[in-house]
């Protein structure tokens, strides 16, 4: 039920926004990951980001790509807790969360080890529209754990002009999307960061921004 | 039984079936041809050529309402490019949403044949409505700049654009079947006829450069053969398909070869202007859809006025 509740998100929903009402370009999509498990970086500026890149999957993916979200933010019961669970399948995780005594990231840990994609935005926040904050380290426990698993850098420009924070009907604009090079865990967590960093500041170059 | 000249609207649509299948096989097969075809301008220009003969056995056939339409979803293509290239202030994000709204508004009109509306709503309306929905935002910072830049792409992507559409709802002049349709067949032949001299003249026969602060490879050679062979083309298919004299269709052909070319530079002064790139990828999004349709949004308007003037 809920694998089929999401792939009619995706064909009646995801796509239809994504690729009429906004319109994408997509580089190197061979480079996403066709099977788990993997671990997919994106930078973060809308709502709507999780929605493009849902849509960038063949369909049958689908119910193995899992977003991992805010729980303080998504997890608030109601409506939004239930479409964010079923519709979206996210996999929350609680922001602020080490020191617990329980692992935040145990969920996705399970992901991983199932074979599934993990969506990440390593930035934590959605931000200021069209900018990238200081990318937040809980990414690197992830490589950490699964050394083997492939991190994929995925940029995105475009959708936090089209709906930034505050703002929930979507504007058209075209969107471009760079898929980077797949790479993996690098032995440390300062090095890897500093990689993914790197990746990050490669695809913002390939994608030329509109002159202001 | 009687025998019936073939239509030739139809029949100047099968020809062009024809070089289409010929050129695309040959492109994707034939090796020395497909060097020929190698040039991105031309690729593009073959893909082109197969929505526009989509388009018009859309229209001939299927129904001039869902011709119509497909302009529409055109105009809105073009406009999203517009705006996704060109500076947008963060605080017009509701602005833009309405002007969006512009779009089946004035296909709409263009549909029912609501002429009196169709020609003042954008001009007129939506230009002065525009500022007013814009001006309660209370944002004064880049306001001219803002309102320009959002009324400058829907005259040219949407208003323009749309007279494509309108001269579909043309009722038929007599002794002219589908005249409506063989109007806009006729605009279009003629005006990327002047588009293809004028890039295989600068090419080859290039001498004198003009305008080279926009673009190089523009030559004087160029604009005037395009010009003439426009006039040419105008006059020899104008019994087909227009109402024309002859004397008529040669002007019609020298205002299409001139702002055909005006339309070609103007947009690419734009495109300069807002930072797309030397090399395109034709891709939409990037610039791709308005340059396809430059020289178009320039003679459709005048063509439609010449048309609308003497015939209607």
């Amino acid at each position: 039920m809920r694998k089929l509740l999401r792939m009619l998100f995706v064909v009646l929903v995801a796509r239809p926004i994504i690729m009429f009402w906004l319109g994408l370009t997509v580089r190197h999509r061979e480079r996403l990951p066709n099977r788990g498990p993997a671990i997919v970086a994106a930078n973060h500026n809308s709502h709507l980001d999780t929605v493009a890149l849902l849509s960038l999957f063949p369909l049958e993916d689908i119910p193995h790509v899992r977003p991992v979200a805010a729980a303080d933010y998504f997890m608030k019961p109601g409506l939004m807790q239930w479409f964010s669970l079923n519709v979206i399948g996210i996999i929350p995780v609680a922001r602020g969360g080490a020191g617990t005594g329980v692992d935040p990231l145990e969920e996705c840990y399970r992901a991983l080890e199932r074979g599934e994609i993990l969506l990440i935005f390593p930035e934590g926040t959605r931000g200021e529209p069209e900018t990238m904050a200081e990318m937040k380290s809980g990414i690197s426990y992830l490589a950490k754990r699964s050394p083997t698993v492939p991190v994929v850098p995925i940029f995105m420009r475009g959708l936090g002009k089209s709906m930034g924070k505050g703002t929930f009907i979507p504007i058209p604009f075209f969107v471009d999307v760079f898929v980077g090079r797949p790479f993996s865990w690098t032995g440390e967590k300062e090095s890897f960061m500093e990689r993914l960093r790197d990746a990050f500041v490669h695809l913002q170059k390939k994608v030329p921004a509109p002159v202001e | 039984m009687t025998f019936r000249m073939p239509d030739p609207l139809f029949g100047a649509l099968a020809v062009v079936a024809v070089v289409l299948v010929v050129a695309t096989a040959g492109s994707s097969f034939s090796n020395p041809m497909r060097r020929r075809l190698h040039d991105a301008e031309i690729r593009v220009g073959i893909r082109m050529w197969w929505y526009l003969i989509g388009g018009f056995f859309l229209a001939l056939i299927v129904s001039r309402t869902l011709a119509v339409v497909a302009l529409g979803l055109v105009s809105f293509v073009a406009f999203k490019e517009f705006l996704t290239l060109a500076p947008t202030r963060r605080a017009d994000s509701k602005v833009l949403l309405w002007a969006y709204l512009t779009i089946p508004l004035q296909y709409i009109w263009t549909g029912t044949g609501w002429y009196g509306m169709f020609i003042v709503f954008i001009p007129v309306y939506v230009f002065l409505l525009l500022p007013m929905r814009m001006v309660l935002l209370g944002e004064t910072r880049g306001f001219l700049r803002a309102v320009g830049v959002i009324h400058w792409g829907l005259m040219t992507t949407v208003f323009c654009v749309s007279h494509l559409a309108y001269l579909l709802v043309l009722p038929d002049l007599p002794g002219l079947k589908n005249s409506g349709v063989g109007l806009l067949f006729y605009l279009v032949v003629v005006t990327h006829f002047n588009d293809a001299v004028q890039f295989l003249v600068n090419k080859r026969f290039a001498r004198h450069a003009i305008l080279t602060g926009v673009r190089p490879g523009l030559s004087r050679e160029g604009l005037f053969a395009g010009i003439a062979m426009s006039a040419l083309a105008a006059i020899v298919l104008a019994p087909l398909y227009t109402p024309f004299t002859p004397m008529q269709a040669g002007a019609v052909g020298l205002m299409i070869g001139l702002f055909g070319f005006i339309g070609f530079v103007a947009i690419t002064a734009v495109e300069r202007d807002l930072g797309v790139a030397e090399s395109r990828d034709f891709l939409p999004g990037h610039g791709g859809l308005l340059l396809r349709l430059d020289s178009l949004m320039f003679t459709a308007p005048l063509f439609f006025h010449f048309v609308y003037y003497l015939y209607y």
